[in-house]
């Protein structure tokens, strides 16, 4: 477009600068506002107005991890003060710790969801990975009889609402014991991210030439290890790629860990909203739960920016 | 790739050990097909059975057969007619300020900007994130005495989310918040992908912007926008999450919500099964209209 570049249309490029720039800081704001929201005081998490410069503090992390009532009446001061400094902050905020028969402080629901949706995430994502890429590589360098209507059967999985398939699946579960299990969750995110893990890894297998596996070939490798060294070191990237997609989807899902467990295999998503109704209301700790979760999928999106694309339409669009 | 080597074939001297090609093909893609039956179509047909009988989950009762009394009753069920009047409310607002946001977003973006690749990523990130959290701090924003959202739109004290007129729009706009960036994502695509010699020719033809828009930009990112169209369009249909966390009145009960509070809270298993059946038809239906019509696109 450089042919002519009049002033008018260089002011134009400008005015779009600004203007995306504005959208970009609009689309900031939410997740600016739960970042600081969780290290805010409590006090200054709901001020009118909105309070933007603030002490940060870390009593709403301490909070989120441990189990604590509002202290009702005066606080004990012996126990204040041999109290640790982190206990402190969370006694100065007016709550009280709840403590087991030897002491112990409790731990809050949060900590064992965190790490549930680390194990079903993580499992999932290495069954879906694994399966799918085997299964691309079929697609992709065999003939197979109806092979694109196997193939949108496979995508089209993946369309169903997970409500619809949850009901079959609850009563399913519930004969075989599966409710409320890790393994009954972990087969569930594995089935919704297969599809999803086959058309994106086809893509990527597809890209790397037969050439290398025929040579491979000749020179007397067998078709898995020609498999196993050849392609599979090349699909790396890909590989990587797809399984980071995965995990976001089985980190991030809710409608079915909210059918399909309740308290032992329960995932994170459920649990940080069901706090909501639980007595006072604490933000503060919401948004910290909140952020502590949503970290490591920031972290993903920059390292897939390049695949962002792909990801997103099923392998359909490259660039 | 020129020379079309009949990979079926093994080469004979991997033939005399290891697998076959055929016996690779079958072991590396049977399981799957067989995993994505078991637990994709089978569930299905499971629930199909039961949308005939009267089965309650949460009692010993074995299912009595009732042939199509679920889906006569639901389909007479004025409620019914309701949550899908409202989802499809839900789809058009959300949909539109999607496509309307990002592509816009997509126009600004489709220049040298210094950042790019930073920028779009940032942008990118609400897109990657849990529904559900979203949802659960977008009440935070909304609330209506010290929420943010009020107070930078001077709206003070304004209901969002127990507003009857406003609570389903406002869910809307979270979900136009969330999901603008992919669309911005694909019309990029489209638009970095137009030859800019169109664009010099139009320029020397002295062409209108307007025309230049409408004759060369618009009909060449189609095909790409309408794909958004359709991921975003049957992903609000079947919205859950977000809708779920943030509110709960009548007038945001979607029929995924419905769907969800038959089955698990009312324990009217047979009944939801039929209703599940519903909503998969729709689904169906509008992925088969937008795929006729984008392959009519393709085809001009």
């Amino acid at each position: 477009m450089a042919v002519v570049q009049s002033r008018a249309s260089h002011w134009l490029n400008r005015a779009a600068i600004a203007l995306a720039l504005l959208m970009l800081v609009v689309s900031m704001i939410p997740l600016y506002w739960i970042g600081s929201t969780a290290f805010k005081a409590r006090a200054d998490a709901s001020t009118v107005p909105p309070t933007v410069f603030f002490k940060p503090e870390i009593t709403p992390f301490i909070k989120l991890f441990t189990a604590r009532v509002q202290q009702r009446g005066a606080r004990d001061e012996a126990e204040y003060a041999k109290a640790p400094w982190w206990e402190k902050l969370v006694m100065e905020g007016g709550d009280r710790f709840i403590k087991d028969d030897k002491g112990q402080i409790e731990s809050s629901g949060y900590l064992s969801r965190f790490l549930n949706s680390i194990v079903i995430a993580v499992s999932s994502t290495f069954l879906a990975v694994a399966m799918g890429t085997i299964t691309a590589y079929g697609f992709s360098r065999f003939k197979m009889p109806g092979e694109d209507d196997w193939l949108f059967f496979i995508l089209s999985t993946r369309m169903l609402p997970p409500v619809v398939v949850a009901i079959p699946m609850f009563l399913m579960y519930r004969l075989v014991g599966l409710v409320d299990t890790h393994i009954g969750l972990i087969i569930l995110y594995t089935a919704f991210n297969l599809s999803f893990s086959v058309w994106l890894m086809k893509g990527f297998i597809d890209e790397i030439p037969k050439e290398y596996e025929e040579a491979a070939l000749v020179d007397g490798y067998t078709r898995m290890e020609a498999f196993l060294k050849i392609v599979l070191p090349q699909a790396t990237t890909g590989i990587a790629a797809t399984a980071v997609f995965c995990f976001i989807t089985a980190w991030n899902e809710y409608a079915f860990a909210l059918m399909m467990t309740n308290r032992n295999a329960q995932t994170a998503p459920p649990y940080i909203p069901s706090q909501l109704g639980s007595g006072l209301t604490d933000w503060t700790v919401i948004a910290a739960g909140s952020l502590l979760f949503l970290i490591p999928v920031t972290l993903f999106t920059f390292l897939l920016r390049a695949h962002l694309l792909r990801g997103v339409t099923f392998g359909a669009i490259r660039r | 790739m020129a020379i079309a080597i009949p990979s079926d074939r093994s080469t004979p001297a991997a033939a005399r050990r290891g697998m076959s090609d055929l016996a690779i093909r079958n072991w590396f893609i049977i399981p799957t097909l067989i995993f994505l039956i078991v637990f994709n179509i089978f569930p299905l047909l499971y629930s199909l059975g039961y949308s005939f009988t009267d089965y309650r989950a949460s009692m010993n009762d074995p299912a009595h057969w009732v042939g199509l009394q679920n889906y006569r009753e639901l389909l007479a069920d004025e409620n019914i007619w309701n949550n899908f009047t409202l989802t499809a409310k839900y789809v058009v607002a959300s949909v539109a300020g999607q496509v309307i946001v990002g592509f816009g977003a997509a126009l600004l973006m489709n220049r040298p900007i210094p950042g790019k690749g930073l920028l779009t990523t940032m942008m990118m990130l609400p897109m990657m994130m849990c529904m559900a959290v979203v949802g659960l701090f977008w009440q935070l924003l909304y609330n209506p005495s010290w929420g943010i959202v009020n107070y930078l739109l001077f709206t003070d004290g304004k209901e969002w989310l127990s507003n009857p007129d406003w609570a389903l729009y406002a869910v809307a706009i979270t979900d136009i918040w969330m999901w603008s960036p992919f669309v911005m994502l694909l019309s990029l695509a489209g638009l970095s992908a137009i030859p800019p010699s169109l664009y010099e020719a139009a320029a020397i033809d002295r062409a209108s912007r307007w025309f230049v828009f409408r004759r060369i930009t618009l009909p060449l990112v189609a095909p790409l926008l309408l794909i958004a169209v359709i991921f975003r369009t049957m992903e609000a249909f079947k919205t859950f999450d977000i809708a779920y966390v943030m509110t709960s009145m009548d007038e945001t009960e979607l029929v995924a919500i419905r769907l969800y509070k038959m089955a698990f809270l009312e324990w009217q298993t047979g009944r939801s099964c039929a209703l599940a059946y519903l909503m998969l038809l729709a689904v169906l239906a509008i992925t088969n209209v937008y795929v006729k019509y984008l392959n009519r696109l393709k085809a001009r």
